[in-house]
């Protein structure tokens, strides 16, 4: 390759990696509807974001817009924050293989395609923060991955750092009968037996950090490492919050006991039959991520799925978010699982807040994601109306404060609609889309 | 004995408190969608005998006192599911309650939906609780023939009582997972075909082996007459056109294999999926076929990776007739509700209007039935869903499912 093209080609790369970044320049969204979530609906109301974050947010009288800003018309256009899905399954994630029921150690972050349509498709439905799951064939089927969607070339480029640097994320488990297997083999034939396998983990888990807390700073004493015990140490700790498939109201009152039991942050994913232990939830003050199904059944742990589960984990006091479980239902369609909770009895706040502020808290981001507010991450949607309303579409999608989707390119508005080509990966810069392209062709003389 | 009677009659009584049968009933809506003509502002609409005796403007007209009053803000035709498969694949999504699909064999067109289907499976509750008041439900995509279709209204009660057309179409599905390429079980039948061009050259055989049943039926000497073929005897109905074949067909190359096997054979058919439709659409409108489309949201994967959400929007342009579906699904959830996929699309460019006529009058046409239901006509089945406000919105809710005369309060959801 000649060295003039190798230059130049470096020269692309770079600017793919520069051209994501957020805008320097102050960017405002004036005259929209904006729902900042925490606080009431401001009519007239004005959005400016810079450097990736929120630098003001109000109605438009009394929000200064800063000098030099570029200014965008929003009227009639309804601003929320970017939606947090707290379950999800895009990017052809999997996890635990069929080895064991319990594999802490395995890592959704191995296994992730970020070019993948159905992380399009994630965009194209407002989704900007989403918590990549692998499945719920296994009591511990691994390591889930907290992402912001943006368009990365890499998975590095989505993933949400802690502030002591290490990646954010949760782990996941079940119980039920999605793990429960026929007998021989290593899996639970039960539901006591999934229990007790759990139970035995944690326990050994206890041990383990008793184990490295005495041995402190003295690395002869240190227990050898256990990738599979160090994660359970962390969720012992508080550290990373378990996520926890539950559906059966006898499943759900399980979680809690052994939740009870061991003290990890646990959230409660599914729960079709919530309604039926709302006020345990409440009590045990544990957040349920509900799925809304178009109809019960399907399997024999949701047989009793109720629409209403939102609303009667709402009026019992309990925290509500919901989820995709994308491929279960469609991630372009997430707007419409707080619209069904609505028609289902629970307040229009409350389930606005389910896809935003509550789920962001699931994951422990409320401090960077799920409302607009000063200082917080620039992630926000424009719709073309009432997010609750079917006519409404999804027209803008932001990450730190750069355009991620845009329902007017042809190509994003194919995956949010879909067609001939919406399900294969999103193209490389470098292979087919024009301003690298041209950069190369311009450095071969135009040829 | 006299205690299993005491309980059959009990929850036969159940049932019935459910639905009241024979009061005449009057309905006041504030939009009345007769889908004969333009939306009635205040409208009345009055149910006798399980038939509509009026609908119309209600100015001028008195209520008998003997009608049970109904007031909603928006009166719809009672729902029509133009392709589903509830009633004979359960709720449980256990073995015992999985009726829609026998793997014994790749074409078996005399499996009847009649012998199947359960009235009282909560997946079809939940249905009617949606406002869905007509079925066109029986065997699942997934064999080359899997069997046949039935026309059912969703009351509930047995499908003796419940059935308007025992014998509706003869399933086919070309591609997909009719398909079997990998060794040992899969998803397909047992001796299902390995490639697309061996199913289509399988279909033809046993057409043409019907065609030769048919003539040797009409013998005039008796004795030369071929002993009964269930079999062949319901190819043979469709081949002579008293029932149609319902082709599940999402590739374009499995869309226009279809329309090249009607050709052949002369069949009245009725394309059922096509994902692939906008590749396909001048031939689809060139053949004359009817389309009843994918569920708006279903997922896309594997042969209907292309599906799109505003394809019911480009066969409405295109002047293709359509309805739309619940379709069926292998696990959760275990039925959409057709309700939700017209709202889909109706918001996605094809428009309310369109929407529900999709679900509703034009289902019915492609179905054969809009002599009976599809619309509030005088005279025909007293078949109507009522809402809360506009039915497409998510956060509406369906108040009451009238099916046949009968009231349905399931919900309000």
């Amino acid at each position: 390759m000649p060295q003039r093209l190798t230059a130049v080609l470096t020269a692309a790369l770079l600017s793919v990696g520069t051209h994501v970044s957020a805008q320097d320049k102050p960017l405002a969204f004036t005259g929209a509807r904006i729902i900042p979530i925490a606080g009431q609906p401001v009519e007239n109301g004005v959005l400016v974001v810079q450097g990736g974050r929120i630098l003001a947010v109000g109605p438009a009288a009394s929000t200064a817009l800063p000098a030099g800003a570029e200014v965008r018309d929003a009227r009639g256009k309804v601003i929320m924050p970017g939606l947090v899905d707290s379950h999800s399954h895009i990017g052809g994630a999997s996890g635990a293989d069929g080895a064991s029921p319990v594999q802490p150690e395995v890592r959704v972050l191995d296994a992730i395609d970020v070019r993948h349509a159905s992380i399009q498709k994630a965009q194209a439905g407002g989704i900007t923060t989403v918590n990549v799951m692998p499945g719920s064939g296994h009591l511990i089927s691994g390591q889930t991955l907290y992402l912001k969607l943006r368009d990365g070339r890499v998975i590095d480029d989505l993933l949400v750092r802690l502030p002591d640097g290490t990646i954010a994320g949760g782990l996941k488990m079940a119980n039920g009968t999605n793990s429960i297997r026929s007998p021989g083999g290593p899996f639970p034939g039960s539901r006591a037996k999934s229990a007790a396998l759990v139970r035995e983990q944690f326990v050994k888990a206890q041990e383990y950090k008793a184990r490295r807390d005495r041995a402190g700073n003295d690395a002869e004493k240190l227990p050898a490492r256990d990738l599979a015990l160090e994660m359970l140490v962390e969720v012992l700790e508080g550290r990373r919050i378990v996520q926890h498939h539950t559906h059966r109201h006898d499943d759900i009152l399980t979680v809690l006991r052994l939740q009870k039991e061991f003290g990890f942050k646990v959230v409660l994913h599914h729960v079709s039959e919530a309604a039926k232990v709302a006020a345990e939830i409440a009590a045990a003050g544990v957040p349920s991520s509900v799925i809304m199904i178009d109809s019960p059944g399907g399997k024999l742990e949701a047989r009793d799925f109720a629409l209403e589960n939102c609303a009667a984990l709402e009026r019992a006091g309990a925290e509500v978010g919901l989820h995709t479980d994308d491929g279960v239902t469609d991630s372009r369609l997430f707007l419409r699982s707080a619209a069904l909770a609505v028609r289902a009895g629970m307040t229009r706040e409350g389930a606005l807040r389910a896809v935003t502020i509550a789920n962001a808290r699931m994951l422990g981001m409320e401090t960077r994601v799920g409302t607009l507010e000063p200082g917080k991450d620039a992630d926000f949607i424009l719709l073309s109306g009432d997010p609750l309303s079917v006519y409404t579409e999804v027209e803008q999608t932001w990450v730190d404060g750069v355009k991620v989707f845009d329902l007017s390119d042809p190509t994003d508005r194919l995956y949010a609609r879909g067609g001939p080509g919406a399900g294969e990966s999103r193209r490389s810069p470098l292979c087919c889309f024009g301003s690298a392209w041209d950069i190369i062709m311009a450095a071969n003389g135009g040829n | 004995m006299k205690a299993l009677i005491a309980i059959l009659t009990l929850s036969g009584t159940a049932a019935l408190t459910a639905a009241e049968t024979s009061q005449p009933v009057a309905i006041l809506g504030e939009t009345v969608h007769t889908l004969n003509g333009p939306a009635i502002k205040d409208g009345l609409i009055l149910v006798r005998e399980s038939r509509v005796a009026y609908a119309g403007p209600a100015a001028g007209r008195t209520i008998p006192a003997d009608h049970r009053m109904l007031r909603a803000k928006v009166v719809t035709p009672g729902l029509i599911d133009a392709r589903a498969t509830a009633g004979l694949s359960g709720i449980l999504n256990q073995a015992q309650d999985q009726d829609m699909l026998d793997r014994s064999a790749p074409l078996q067109p005399e499996l009847r939906a009649i012998d199947a289907y359960n009235a009282r499976d909560p997946l079809v509750t939940w249905l009617r609780s949606f406002g869905v008041t007509t079925l066109n439900t029986g065997h699942a995509p997934g064999a080359l023939v899997s069997g046949q279709t039935m026309i059912v209204r969703t009351a509930g009660h047995s499908v003796e009582d419940d059935v308007i057309n025992p014998a509706a179409m003869i399933t086919v599905s070309l591609g997909g997972n009719a398909v079997s390429r990998a060794e040992g079980p899969s998803g397909g039948a047992a001796k299902s075909p390995g490639t697309r061009a061996k199913a289509v050259a399988m279909l033809r055989a046993e057409l043409i082996k019907a065609q030769e049943y048919a003539r040797k039926r009409e013998a005039k000497d008796e004795t030369k007459r071929p002993a009964r073929d269930l079999r062949l005897e319901t190819l043979a109905r469709g081949l002579d056109g008293s029932q149609r074949f319902l082709i599940t067909a999402h590739r374009q190359q499995d869309i226009l294999a279809a329309l090249r096997l009607a050709r052949e054979f002369n069949l009245r058919i009725v394309l059922d999926g096509c994902a692939d439709a906008p590749l396909v659409l001048e031939e689809i409108k060139a053949a004359g076929f009817p389309v009843i489309l994918h569920p708006t949201m279903a997922r896309a994967s594997e042969d209907t990776e292309n599906l799109a959400m505003d394809t019911a929007a480009r066969l409405a342009a295109a002047g293709i007739p359509f309805a739309l579906q619940s379709g069926y699904e292998s696990y959760v959830p275990k039925t959409r509700v057709v309700l939700f996929e017209a709202a889909v699309a109706a918001a996605r460019g094809l428009g309310f209007e369109r929407a529900l006529a999709a679900v509703t009058l034009d289902a019915a046409r492609i179905l054969g039935i809009d002599g009976r239901t599809g619309s509030l006509t005088e005279g025909k089945d007293a078949d109507l869903a009522l809402f809360d406000g506009d039915p497409f919105e998510y956060t509406t809710h369906v108040t009451a499912t009238v099916v046949a005369g009968r009231v349905f309060t399931d919900g309000p959801r």
